[in-house]
């Protein structure tokens, strides 16, 4: 098994310091769509602006660089403890070399670690082993201040009039976006989960952001939904950063998990416009980053 | 994109609307949590008595921050160990939780400008009409770009409320922001939200 630590600081740096294409794309098309002038459309030239010199200058897109969530598949046979060692070594130099802010909090004692490592569950790693023969890991970086306005529903919920079906989903999620404003750095991506307990569901709905933005869901239902609240949630006009627009979210993407006969949960996760995702694979003797 | 310069003058702020785009240039400082509240029990309420450099960082913030502008920003600093200090990441902050504060701290040095995130209540919305002043919304996540806008750190001041909190005394030069509070009673937040929850009923209902 090689050593990957200096493949998995690369793959840090590049998802801190360099918006994903699909997500820029998405941000330039969200431009052209506010009026010209417009403090919508200044936003987004900003924040465009931005990425390219965070990525011109290898520099964190934002100071705040969140959870790093990481999502490993390894074919048979590899070691899920050497790999889990070289990905805390390198969030570590990672952080050394400012590709990442300290953001690993004690909780009981205040204390900041300094270094990005926390409990087994900082940064947190996710294993499943496939029958490929490539090693895929996905990264996300997970921002503090859009996963603060992320929310889980049980339906029925009376309040919106939602029940236990795709269209109770709708509204939950919609309530969601609303309750967010601007808070989360619109324009955000959504991920949903529907069913599960209440912690697989959010953490299925953490696992739909790792899609691209342009992927249609496999499910037809799925991809109906998504599209709906994606155009729902655009017609409430929040706009980028809660300054009113044509733009709140840059898409929805949604996963369903079996529930309970008892329990319907829904899981909205929130990710802000600095949408920081990439993968790495190593074949072979190459490692190729996307 | 308007420019404006600081110091900046009543009928400067008068002219501008929510909506308005603005490039900053000038110098300004960074205060948040520590900052506020310091400000507000030593000077403005007096509950405590000024105690070691207190009277002397009074003195030199009162003349930049007549007509100034104050950032809420707990900005990533490069040289620490030389004092040759430099911004590397300078996002805003949420503005809300100085909002007990803001108001009278506005009131007290003739603040005209307060820059932060996610924009701030009833008092600050006062504190604006009668001063005048504005609230300037940055762009939340745009660290790199902001710093790039900072020229140079003149000097730091309370280093002892820890990096994020201290009195950072920056020049800036062209610090994009968006006016979403004005001078007239204007808030993007409070017609944003309204408008956005008449359409979520809609939604709800269809
Ligand atoms: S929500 Fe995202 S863009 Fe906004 S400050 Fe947090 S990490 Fe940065």
């Amino acid at each position: 098994m090689p050593d990957l630590t200096e493949a998995f600081l690369e793959l840090v740096r590049l998802t801190s310091t360099d918006l994903p294409p699909d997500v820029e794309a998405s941000l330039k098309r969200a431009r052209e769509q506010e009026a010209p002038g417009s403090a919508a459309q200044s936003a987004l030239d900003t924040i465009l602006e931005n990425v390219a010199l965070a990525r011109k200058n290898s520099t964190p897109i934002c100071q705040d660089t969140g959870t790093p969530i990481f999502y490993v598949q390894h074919p048979p046979g590899w070691s899920t403890t050497k790999l889990k060692g070289q990905i805390r070594t390198a969030v570590a130099e990672a952080t050394k070399k400012t590709y990442l802010r300290p953001n690993a909090v004690d909780t009981i004692t205040g204390k900041n670690s300094g270094d990005n490592l926390g409990d087994p569950a900082f940064p947190t790693i996710h294993f499943e082993e496939t029958e490929g023969e490539d090693l895929i890991v996905d990264l996300i970086l997970k921002g503090g201040g859009c996963e603060n306005v992320g929310a889980q529903y049980s339906l029925p919920n009376g309040r919106l009039g939602a029940g236990r079906d795709l269209e109770g989903v709708r509204k939950v999620v919609l309530d969601a976006v609303f309750n967010a404003q601007g808070k989360g750095c619109a324009p955000g991506v959504l991920g949903v989960a529907i069913g599960g307990d209440r912690g697989s569901s959010y953490y299925a709905s953490k696992e739909a952001l790792f899609r691209k933005l342009d992927d249609e869901n496999a499910d037809s239902e799925l991809a109906k939904l998504e599209n709906r609240l994606t155009q729902d949630a655009n017609q409430l006009r929040i706009g980028p950063m809660g300054f009113g627009g044509e733009t709140t979210v840059l898409g929805v993407k949604a996963k369903s998990l079996h529930r309970l006969p008892a329990s319907y949960f829904v899981s909205v996760s929130y990710m802000c416009w600095a949408h920081r995702r990439r993968r790495m694979t190593v074949h072979g003797d190459e490692t190729i980053y996307e | 994109m308007q420019k404006i310069t600081l110091p900046i003058k009543d009928d400067v702020i008068r002219a501008l609307k929510v909506g308005d785009s603005v490039s900053l240039t000038g110098v300004m400082i960074t205060g948040r949590d520590a900052v506020h509240k310091w400000m507000i029990d030593t000077f403005v309420k007096k509950s405590r008595k000024p105690a070691g450099d207190d009277a002397e960082v009074y003195e030199a913030l009162k003349p930049i921050l007549d007509g100034g502008a104050i950032y809420h920003c707990g900005p990533v600093v490069a040289g620490l160990d030389t004092g040759a200090y430099s911004f590397v990441a300078a996002g805003p902050t949420t503005s809300i939780r100085e909002e007990p504060y803001q108001g009278d701290v506005m009131q007290h040095f003739n603040i005209k400008a307060v820059i932060g995130k996610g924009g701030m209540g009833p008092k600050t919305l006062e504190a604006c009409s009668d001063v005048p002043g504005v609230y300037l919304h940055a762009i939340g996540g745009a660290a790199s770009l902001i710093a790039q806008s900072v020229q140079q750190v003149l000097t730091v001041h309370k280093l002892d409320f820890g990096v994020p909190e201290a009195i950072w005394v920056i020049d800036v030069k062209d610090f994009p922001a968006v006016v979403t509070m004005d001078s007239h009673g204007g808030s993007v937040h409070v017609e944003v939200e309204t408008q956005s929850k008449a359409q979520l009923d809609k939604l709800l209902a269809s």
